[in-house]
């Protein structure tokens, strides 16, 4: 059987004493079934009507002996007794069966750690959305390809060296540095160091929101970097002219190939 | 008798409508159809739409790999992803296709590259198309991955538990340059050999080994055809097999830590 709490064990037992106390009180005066029957009419306003029929129909099937009504029914189901045939039924104070011993919150046993979250089937409302993107960016990309054709200049001559000559587009910000500083800080210190900041930024960023008014600083300093970058290649992509020379576009020309 | 004279009763077009219907039965029906569409496919017969095939139509799929059956209600708003990170890997995929057929054309020595590219361009159907559609795919992907990694950013989404996603994102960053970069030669036009040398020319001030790296990214002392066949090799094969590696970290490190991330 269950094990029964001590605390709970011993009030189960002042219960039941005191409940052959009033018993043995009665006894003297009132025949045992009267007792019953008022014992029934005190808890009828607790106790839905047919559950009383069924729990009484119990105990007749059981003998009829409630002689040691104590308070233990912890788990004890009305119809264990009818399969165990003579076992006494134990019925609480005012003919219950079952009694609430306490509450537990699902907060102190299981942790609860996400809330319910809002949300919606990937199909169709996420796939419909992906079908459409990966459309467009194909239709994009072929009917661009229709009218712009990709660069093909004459084959590699290594002894002509094309003035000026240019890194693809994504490089030209580290070109642009070239001409500010020694190769070795242009071409790998500045660049590397950008790199490992960029790297390590969740783990030297330790601000836990993600509110824009809280982050401040790190936009600002993102925002500052980013366009550190777009500013120095879309001077080396458009500005820079023959001899890597500082040039206006709408004045010299454009030397940019994609 | 009956029987026969409904079907004289019923006009041509409705009788092949029915005998349409009844072939698309027949094909639903068959045991090729269904062990191809596993249960909860939308090309299955009697597909439904309920909560319970909205989910099998993940659950039951190769989808299954890359996306869970629900996903937070503000994910799937184009205003807040711009859909970033999903066109840089449609990109991705158009690349490989694109790339492929490239390949069958063209030989990486320095004898054939630029006359395949040029046969490519006037005697190949489609051609010069597919080789556009390669190129300009490329500069855009560059462009994407970029803005991905900003809007990353200004959401705050890099931060617990996306640290290490994070990382491999900026990895995935330097990949994309790269395969971008060892594609810039293979042309092997002036603009390809130019832009070339500038890029190598700077790595060999790496630090104490300066001249090995550009040593071992040329295959020799300067540009030639070692350094086509080296570039080749890194562009087809070893830069998109690891990019394709961490993309399946990157991917499933999204759902591990909790999708993407949340409104600010």
């Amino acid at each position: 059987m269950t094990e029964v709490p001590e605390h709970l064990r011993k009030r189960a037992e002042e219960a039941r004493a005191k409940a052959a106390a009033a018993k043995a009180g009665a006894a003297g005066s009132d025949a045992p079934s009267e007792e019953l029957s008022a014992e029934q009419q005190e808890a009828a306003s607790k106790i839905p009507a047919h559950l009383l029929e069924r729990s009484k129909a119990a105990k007749a099937k059981a003998g009829g002996d409630d002689s040691d009504g104590g308070g233990t029914a912890v788990a004890t189901a009305p119809a264990a007794p009818a399969a165990t045939g003579g076992a006494p039924l134990p019925t609480g104070p005012g003919g219950h069966t079952q009694r609430l011993l306490t509450v537990v919150k699902s907060g102190s046993i299981q942790d609860v750690k996400g809330l319910p979250q809002d949300k919606v089937h990937t199909w169709p409302h996420l796939l419909v959305v992906e079908f459409a993107a990966a459309l467009f960016i194909t239709a994009f990309t072929t009917i661009f390809s229709i009218f712009v054709n990709a660069p093909l200049l004459e084959l590699a001559n290594f002894n002509e060296t094309p003035n000026p000559s240019k890194a693809p587009w994504y490089f030209l910000g580290l070109q642009e540095l070239l001409t500010m500083f020694h190769p070795m800080v242009a071409g790998v210190t500045i660049p590397g160091i950008a790199l490992i900041i960029l790297v390590m930024a969740p783990y030297i960023d330790r601000n836990p929101s993600k509110k824009p008014e809280d982050r401040k600083f790190a936009i600002s300093l993102m925002t500052m970097h980013l366009m550190f970058w777009s500013v120095l290649v879309m001077i080396g992509s458009f500005f820079r002219g023959p001899g890597f020379n500082f040039v206006f576009p709408w004045e010299a020309g454009l030397f940019f190939e994609l | 008798m009956a029987k026969t004279d409904d079907e004289v009763q019923k006009p041509l077009p409705q009788r092949m409508q029915d005998q349409m219907s009844q072939l698309g039965d027949q094909i639903q029906g068959s045991q090729a159809w269904t062990s191809i569409f596993r249960p909860g496919s939308i090309f299955r017969k009697g597909y439904t739409d309920s909560p319970r095939n909205r989910s099998y139509v993940i659950m039951n799929s190769v989808l299954y790999h890359l996306h869970p059956v629900k996903v937070k209600r503000h994910a799937v708003k184009v205003s807040y992803t711009l859909c970033l990170g999903g066109l840089s890997f449609f990109l991705f995929i158009l690349l490989t296709v694109t790339g492929i057929f490239l390949m069958f054309f063209y030989r990486p020595t320095a004898a054939a590259a630029w006359d395949d590219i040029y046969t490519l361009q006037t005697s190949v159907t489609f051609g010069l198309l597919v080789r556009n559609m390669h190129r300009w795919a490329a500069h855009l992907m560059v462009l994407t991955v970029f803005l991905h990694m900003a809007r990353v950013f200004y959401h705050g989404a890099y931060k617990p538990p996306r640290e290490f996603n994070w990382v491999i994102g900026v990895m995935l960053l330097q990949l994309t340059l790269l395969l971008s970069f060892t594609g810039y030669l293979l042309p092997w036009d002036q603009l390809a050999l130019w832009a070339v040398t500038v890029g190598t020319n700077m790595m060999g001030f790496t630090p104490v080994f300066g001249d090995q790296v550009r040593f071992v990214l040329l295959g020799g002392v300067e540009i030639g055809t070692d350094t086509l066949l080296r570039w080749y090799v890194l562009h087809v094969l070893l830069l998109p097999f690891v990019a394709v590696i961490f993309m399946a970290i990157h991917f499933w490190r999204v759902r591990k830590d909790g999708g993407i991330s949340g409104p600010l």
